[in-house]
């Protein structure tokens, strides 16, 4: 028989995330505390939820136009104008997804022409790199480093930079580092993008979630929002990881050419999940804020309990990650995140889980109740002073 | 002052969190939590440090009633001479002034229906600017102080994800 198999595919190693993930459930011990999911431990605030149930209610079971409800791009560009001052036009400048990452995988594939080189930071999500490959571009990595917190700096763009680059993935706040990039460090990548004409796609599913002053997007700034594909989505700001919504906003240009795609490997997100996503941006405001508080709580919280165990760790200021560096016992993160498992049944992911720069560390979720926390921190001081002694 | 709410925000859910917690979570000094709790306190914004129970679960029997109650308000005291001869009973649980169809909720606990029924038909009922009242018993509580009392959700995420 002949091989069934793309080779493009075929090639892609599976991410780092889910060969942890095969450990953790082969284990199947109830005991195991995870400090390893990506999606909040809330629930979908319940007005939300409410309206959903609604609109299924009232049969609103039909398709929805490619780019999504009408109301609902709207509302997108009502926020992205209330939080970020960026003008958007609902009618052709933005595109609602299945998700963010679908915003991902179409914006790469609606700009990237085979042997372009799309940039990189890492350690970051799983699935830049794996898209960029999809569409057949060649992605060039970018590795952050911990004296910098982690945050990309015009230098380490400049160097990564040849004639062939088109794209650079901006990923901040960040997923896993829990790094932002402030408005003067984005200001001096938005000088190196625009000296080189390259477009960026920032992600910035994780915008709501930052604890020193309020997140900007480089669309903000002077002469960007013409070459930045702006992703968001639902999952993270208003808990709502399983109604897979997501958006892009960018130049018309481009985003008809995704919407293309989406139309014909989607059709249209689902159109209960835009529903609910209309009352999240009208009402959901509070919850936020709220979950915000929470997070920034426990984020103190676990910052205080790795120095309290003198484990080095840099003050990450978003999403619901810290990243503690775990180099002094000399073992691989994914010795270390394993041990951690095997003796303490502790599950968090190790950092090369999200690129090879990402070695020497850990990423530690948040997204757990502080009790959670604290059972999962005593298990963790337990270990590092076990590790020191061994080594002693 | 911002930590002043959120601190009382942490505290509302769970006055029995540690002093050191505390201060972790709100970034700042032990110190300033204690300082900070004893001036909520003279200030009477922290009024109690109360345990919410389930009665349902124990042996004792209680019966919660919420009771409507219209008066006639009086000349220079409105409301508050009655509601004060109403609150005075150690029984009454709470007594709140109400805007719409009557005046008065009071939400009362006793011993038993008879307990209940007593209290409202000799001295609620009794009182002379008390018009009429309506008896509501509790049959189930579902929630209370924002906390549900049946069984929580279990945490369904995956174990690890990206």
């Amino acid at each position: 028989m002949r091989n069934p198999l793309a080779d493009t595919i075929v090639g892609i190693q599976p991410s780092g995330i889910r060969k942890f993930f095969d450990i953790v459930t082969e284990m199947n011990d109830p005991d195991v505390i995870s400090l390893g999911v990506g999606e909040p431990d809330f629930d979908t605030p319940w007005h939300i939820r409410d309206e959903g149930i609604y609109a299924l209610e009232k049969g609103k079971t039909f398709y929805t136009s490619n780019s999504g409800l009408k109301e609902l791009r709207t509302e997108i560009c009502n926020y992205l104008h209330r939080s970020q001052g960026i003008t958007y036009d609902p009618a052709k400048e933005v595109i609602v997804t299945v998700g963010g990452s679908e915003a991902i995988d179409i914006g790469i594939r609606a700009m990237c022409n085979p042997g372009d080189e799309v940039l990189i930071p890492q350690p970051s999500y799983v699935s830049y790199e794996p898209c960029a490959l999809l569409a057949g571009a060649k992605p060039v990595i970018i590795d952050l480093k911990a004296e910098n917190e982690f945050r990309l700096t015009a230098q380490e763009l400049e160097d990564a930079i040849s004639e062939k680059t088109k794209l650079l993935i901006l990923p901040f706040p960040n997923n896993p580092t829990g790094a932002i990039m402030e408005k003067a460090d984005l200001e001096r990548i938005a000088e190196v993008i625009i000296k080189h004409d390259i477009y960026v796609m920032s992600d910035e599913i994780y915008a709501e979630l930052t604890y020193k002053g309020r997140h900007v997007s480089i669309a903000s700034l002077p002469g960007m929002q013409e070459r930045t594909i702006l992703i968001n989505g639902f999952s993270k700001a208003y808990a709502m990881t399983g109604w897979r919504l997501g958006y892009a906003c960018g130049p018309e240009i481009i985003i008809k050419q995704m919407t293309k795609i989406h139309q014909f490997a989607i059709m249209c997100a689902p159109t209960n999940s835009q529903y609910a996503a209309v009352d999240a941006l009208k009402n959901g405001d509070a919850d936020v804020e709220e979950m915000r508080r929470s997070y920034d709580q426990r984020r103190r919280f676990l910052l205080n309990a790795f120095r309290e165990m003198g484990l080095e760790c840099f003050e990450p200021y978003g999403a619901f990650y810290v990243f503690p560096c775990i180099r002094e016992f000399g073992m691989t993160s994914e010795e270390f995140a394993g041990r951690f498992l095997a003796e303490e049944k502790v599950a968090a992911v190790p950092g090369t889980a999200f690129g090879a720069s990402g070695e020497g560390f850990l990423r530690v979720s948040y997204a757990y109740s502080l009790e959670k926390l604290k059972a999962a921190m005593g298990r963790l001081s337990h270990f590092v002073e076990k590790l020191r002694r061994e080594k002693a | 002052m911002e930590t002043r709410e959120e601190l009382l925000r942490i505290i509302e859910r769970n006055s029995r969190i540690d002093l050191k917690d505390l201060a972790v979570l709100l970034g700042t000094q032990e110190i300033d939590i204690v300082n900070e709790l004893q001036a909520l306190e003279d200030e009477g914004i922290i009024c109690g440090y109360h345990t919410m129970i389930n009665w349902e679960k124990t042996s004792v029997d209680k019966v919660t009633a919420l009771i409507e109650v219209r008066v006639t308000p009086q000349r220079g005291q409105g409301f508050d001479n009655i509601a004060e001869r109403i609150y005075k009973y150690p029984e009454v649980q709470s007594v709140y002034l109400i805007s719409g169809g009557y005046d008065l909720l009071v939400t009362l606990e006793g011993k038993s229906l008879r307990e209940v029924s007593s209290f409202v038909t000799d001295k609620l009922s009794t009182l002379d600017t008390v018009l009429s009242t309506a008896t509501h018993f509790i049959l189930k509580k579902y929630k209370d102080h924002g906390t549900i009392l049946g069984p929580q959700a279990e945490d369904e995420r995956e174990i690890v994800t990206p």
